[in-house]
């Protein structure tokens, strides 16, 4: 498959489909959050949802009603709280009901690595003395075909897309990522369709030997977007902002008002730098 | 030193529970803070990694989340996230996991998933993260958590990490290569496991806090070691250094960040 540059609205509407699963992933760093916010104005409904630490882009997602299941290992605001919306909608129902595929970091990462290699199932010394299995069918145990010890298995994740924000990509669709790159590298080439969104489209990558380059023939497509991890971080470009994931947990809490923030900035928005630029009203005023 | 909050005694006591030569996994919240503070008082050399790949790290604030780009920035090494947990964690090079959770029982098993029955929860809490494995493999682990009857419960309504599960010699028979929690620092006190029952018992007091204040804060019967200790109050250089790191962490986190138009 070649690499095609698009638009991101192209992108969502190509390759996004209803009912399919979708992973943005990004530990902190590097989250999709323009993708996100383009699926939610293009109303996609029924979505697998799978990310290590849904964050606060899929707390807008399942408040959206964008959201079917939910596979994860955290679901918090990282040093701040809840997530209001994943809450409503596991606690109430609202706005309607999410299934969870709930691991643990350590079953996450096994589970993509698995999904990358395609190999059926990631094994992993893990979850023993936790009350995880007994709730998720998908945490198993096996045999060591070799020594006997009882082993945990997960099924591999091979997402429908996975999209990761990254800090650049060539022409040809080559992409470098540098800082903390989680499991972006697993969820991109565990994927069957991989969308990259980008801070710029360069020339020459720069001669980063360690930095995370997914060659251009597992990419998709290539979107360029400035500014589409906001509001967290692409390291070397914009810093992530604390204040707004603190802000988050005001601006979430009651259904009205997450209702009428994403109407304002994101519904209300044609595009991300549209997102980009209300926020900086808002901040201004 | 004696106009310092519990928290903050809290903190320095668990501070000193680590030490130089520590490869420390390090869990958000309270144990960032006292991770940190050992690093800048009296364990410069400590080795710590947060679950998002970065190993060594010395960030000059503390991280809001576990992948603050002053994390990356500041760190020896950064390496992806699956190879933290299996190449580190999994493959026994970590020696102490530091953890905070909602809920604790009386073999240092921990909750943070769900408050109320998992499938219809009265509380969704974050859930396991990378702790179900820390708990698993870390050589020891040390837990931090303010004492109140909610939070240190006669029976769990979840468990997401494991601690001595029913005591007796029970986390050795599962299987379990870790040594478990060696102490739960709280803000009354320290909390240890019995060597044989392994059921946690008061051990240490602030000066100032009793045994009736301790039994009152914990959700079971409380057993108390034959000798309890009094846990120094911080001095003068862990006092500062930790009011300057949390002063300097909340001016960077209200910071305006330019947004990137």
């Amino acid at each position: 498959m070649s690499c095609q540059h698009l638009q991101l609205a192209e992108a969502i509407e190509l390759f996004v489909h209803d009912g399919a699963s979708i992973a943005l992933e990004g530990f902190t760093h590097l989250i999709p959050f323009a993708a996100g916010h383009e699926i939610i104005r293009q109303r996609k409904r029924d979505l697998h949802l799978i990310r290590m630490t849904p964050d606060l882009v899929y707390d807008q997602l399942i408040g959206m009603g964008c959201a079917r299941s939910l596979s994860f290992s955290w679901g918090g605001n990282p040093g701040v709280g809840s997530l209001h919306r994943l809450r409503d909608a596991v606690e109430h129902g609202w706005p309607h009901p999410l299934e969870l595929n709930e691991h643990s970091h350590a079953g996450m990462a096994a589970a993509f690595t698995a999904g990358a290699s395609r190999l059926p199932f990631g094994v992993l010394r893990g979850y023993i003395g936790t009350d995880l299995p007994a709730h998720n069918p998908n945490i198993r145990r096996i045999a060591c075909p070799f020594t006997g010890e009882s082993l945990a298995a997960v099924p591999a994740l091979n997402p429908d897309v996975t999209i990761l924000h990254a800090q650049r990509a060539d022409r040809a669709g080559n992409v470098a990522i540098d800082g903390i790159v989680g499991a972006a590298r697993e969820a991109a080439l565990a994927a069957k369709t991989l969308i990259v969104t980008v801070e710029e489209i360069v020339d020459v990558l720069p001669p980063a030997m360690n930095a995370i380059v997914l060659p251009h023939w597992v990419v998709s497509a290539v979107v360029p977007c400035r500014g589409g991890a906001y509001p967290s971080y692409a390291q070397g470009h914009y810093a992530r902002d604390n204040a707004f994931y603190r802000r988050w947990d005001t601006i979430a809490r009651d259904r009205d008002g997450f209702l009428a923030w994403m109407k304002r900035h994101v519904l209300d928005t044609p595009d991300h730098h549209a997102f980009l630029a209300s926020l900086q009203t808002e901040a201004a005023a | 030193m004696s106009a310092c909050t519990r928290d903050e005694w809290m903190t320095v006591a668990a501070a000193r529970q680590l030490r130089n030569d520590s490869v420390c996994f390090v869990g958000i919240g309270l144990p960032s803070a006292a991770c940190n503070l050992a690093r800048l008082t009296h364990a410069p050399e400590i080795v710590l990694i947060y679950e998002s790949g970065t190993i060594g790290t010395r960030p000059d604030v503390l991280p809001l989340s576990i992948g603050d780009g002053e994390l990356a920035e500041t760190a020896t090494c950064v390496v992806p996230l699956p190879e933290i947990f299996s190449f580190y964690l999994q493959a026994g090079r970590v020696d102490v996991g530091f953890l905070g959770a909602a809920q604790i029982d009386r073999f240092g098993n921990l909750n943070s998933t769900v408050i109320g029955p998992y499938e219809l929860p009265s509380t969704r809490l974050p859930g396991a993260g990378g702790a179900a494995e820390i708990a698993l493999h870390a050589r020891q682990v040390f837990v931090m958590l303010r004492a109140t009857p909610r939070s240190f419960v006669e029976r769990l309504d979840f468990r997401s990490s494991a601690g001595y599960l029913e005591g007796h010699g029970a986390r050795a028979r599962a299987g379990i290569p870790g040594g478990g929690p060696r102490a739960v620092i709280t803000d009354v006190g320290m909390l240890a496991p019995h060597p044989e029952s392994e059921e946690l018992q008061l051990v240490a007091l602030f000066e100032g806090a009793s045994v009736d204040e301790a039994r009152a804060a914990i959700g079971w019967p409380l057993q108390v070691a034959d000798r309890i200790d009094t846990i120094a109050p911080p001095t003068a250089r862990e006092l500062d250094t930790l009011r300057a790191l949390n002063a300097r962490t909340r001016e960077a986190h209200a910071r305006p960040v330019h947004i990137p138009l």
